[in-house]
């Protein structure tokens, strides 16, 4: 109620009105610029490239569904996409099993050796992609990892291990410490009592971590592009830039256009499905990189 | 088996994933490109052969990179400044005015900072192609077809037209950050400052931006750290640092310089400044904006 109640007590009731409209505006003319582009994509999907080329503000005049199936057949979105899906889901594999034990053992065991942990893995919240790339690119060349989704996969998780274990850690400690007591007692062992007890209480935290690293897997494009150069292991974010540098010759941007809207689809979907849950992680986890 | 005994192999063994993967693929490569920053080293078929601190030298004679340099710098004041300032706006309006459709706005306006930056790439590389492009078709709509430029293709604007592809990609980001510190100031505040007749603008500046300052300061550095990342796919995709290098920033100069030109010794001196500047950036940032500096 704030903005109208002062606009109403200065301007009055008109004035509050005009205030509000104007307000309207400015977030309406910004929806259409997020909008737009979205939009716009879609309804170039279904022109032939001679449309295309005319002007960009006008409808198409019928359907290029050719345009989509060139997008499979020719462009190989679909192998792209089962790439991306596979790198999804062994990058995620690999980071809960490298991140939760750690966190459980780093928030909620006492040892020597925990504070350097800890501040060993804050450190690498600092060391970005870009700039290791050239000796990494040496060393998986040195150790024939090059052109294999499972190291890229494993670089991935790496690259996300210092935040997971950073926000997985405070979770962990918030946890009361009773119930590994009252495991012990029962006679459960460490692992049990980690996997059954623990790992369960801790699920807000580790389904944040998942929704988050799922955009970052699934979007990243500068590691991939630098470690595989086999056609038929490309990523979606590899694939759609080769397929822009490759248009630009062959001209056939119906497929182009198809391919991204068919990236756009799952990722509007999977948005809309946890839109709560990404904004509340997003005040969760504080902030992230 | 003792129980302690027991405990410590427990503990390795969950510390032991994690630490063999960070070890190999972070913190291997970080030490190597400051010890091979001072080698000569081109192709991996090459001996690299220690030249002390001529790779920074050099970087300090090369045109190229200095005005790779120039233009990150440019990008690194520019992008937060105006992407931090319309978030910390539109987050205000979105808490403190109570639009029914507000959801749906914030909705929307995250939701550039979930799609893929190379996705983004190729959308604003269509919105600004000269011929194909609605901007142009649009200024031309407007009978201002005199303003209309090849956006990405003129040395004066890429830059520019580069920030505005950026800014437009992380500015909900910040929002939905900057709604979540609004969320948890005091009513009390707002309300005692409207009763006192406090304009909608100043419990902006007096009210919203003090007790946000925290967070501020924090999306200050990310934001900046973010420029730096972003700005290596959205010029790789979209001008490949051109025209005539007028778009190239360090990133993507590193990168060729690498991966192009297979001057590792060299490329890794880059990565070693541009890390360092950083975090002065970062260290400078938080100085200046701690409370009582000025």
């Amino acid at each position: 109620m704030a903005a109208e109640h002062t606009l109403h007590s200065s301007n009055g009731k008109v004035g509050a009105a005009i205030g509000k409209t104007l307000l309207r505006l400015l977030l309406i003319a910004q929806t259409i610029a997020v909008v737009y582009p979205l939009l716009w994509n879609v309804m170039a999907s279904f022109k032939t490239n001679a449309e295309v080329m005319e002007n960009p503000w006008k409808l198409p005049k019928s359907l290029e569904w050719s345009n989509y199936v060139r997008a499979f057949t020719t462009a190989r979105i679909g192998d792209y996409m089962l790439n991306s899906v596979m790198v999804v889901v062994l990058s995620m594999a690999i980071l809960l099993v490298a991140a939760v034990p750690s966190a459980y053992v780093l928030g909620r065991m006492r040892f020597r050796g925990r504070s350097f942990f800890n501040n060993f893995y804050m450190a690498g919240l600092f060391v970005g992609g870009v700039y290791i790339i050239v000796p990494l690119f040496i060393l998986m060349n040195n150790l024939h990892m090059l052109d294999n989704l499972f190291w890229l996969s494993a670089v991935y998780a790496t690259g996300s291990l210092p935040f997971s274990i950073f926000l997985l850690t405070s979770f962990m400690k918030s946890i009361p410490h009773d119930y590994e007591e009252a495991a012990m007692i029962d006679g459960c062992g460490y692992f049990s009592t980690m996997l059954r007890i623990i790992v369960p209480m801790a699920r807000p935290g580790i389904v944040t971590l998942i929704v988050f690293s799922f955009f970052d897997f699934w979007n990243e494009y500068v590691l991939a592009m630098t470690f595989i150069s086999d056609d038929a292991k490309k990523t979606i974010p590899v694939g759609l830039a080769n397929l822009m540098q490759i248009q630009q010759y062959a001209t056939d941007w119906g497929s182009l256009f198809a391919g991204l809207v068919i990236v756009l689809v799952p990722t509007i979907l999977v948005y809309v499905l946890l839109q709560k849950k990404l904004t509340q992680g997003l005040m969760l986890g504080g902030v992230k990189g | 088996m003792t129980m302690k005994t027991r405990r410590g192999i427990f503990i390795a063994t969950c510390l032991l994933p994690g630490l063999l993967l960070f070890l190999i693929f972070k913190v291997y490569p970080s030490l190597q490109i400051f010890q091979k920053s001072l080698y000569l080293w081109t192709g991996l078929s090459d001996k690299p052969k220690f030249i002390g601190l001529q790779n920074y030298i050099d970087m300090f004679h090369d045109n190229t990179f200095l005005l790779a340099l120039k233009n990150t710098g440019l990008l690194m004041l520019v992008v937060p400044v105006a992407t931090l300032l319309i978030a910390l706006v539109n987050a205000s309006i979105l808490t403190k005015s109570k639009l029914k459709e507000r959801n749906l706005y914030r909705t929307v306006f995250f939701f550039p900072s979930i799609l893929s930056f190379v996705v983004i790439a190729i959308l604003w590389s269509f919105i600004y192609h000269p011929t194909m492009g609605f901007l142009n078709a649009g200024l031309e709509a407007l009978g201002l077809s005199d303003w209309a430029l090849p956006w990405l293709g003129d040395q004066r604007v890429v830059l520019w037209a580069l920030a505005v592809t950026m800014i437009w990609q992380a500015a909900g980001y910040y929002m939905v950050i900057y709604m979540a510190g609004i969320d948890g100031i005091s009513p009390d505040l707002y309300e005692a400052a409207e009763l006192d007749g406090a304009t909608w603008i100043q419990q902006f500046t007096d009210i919203t931006i003090p007790m946000l300052w925290e967070i501020i300061r924090v999306t200050i550095i990310l934001s900046i750290n973010g420029v730096l990342s972003i700005s290596f796919i959205i010029v790789s995709v979209m001008t490949a640092g051109g025209p005539d290098h007028h778009s190239e920033v360090v990133m993507t100069y590193l990168y060729s310089q690498a991966f192009t030109n297979s001057n590792f010794g060299y490329a890794m001196a880059i990565g070693v400044f541009v890390f360092i500047v950083s975090i002065i950036l970062a260290l400078t940032s938080n100085r200046l904006t701690e409370r009582g500096a000025n």
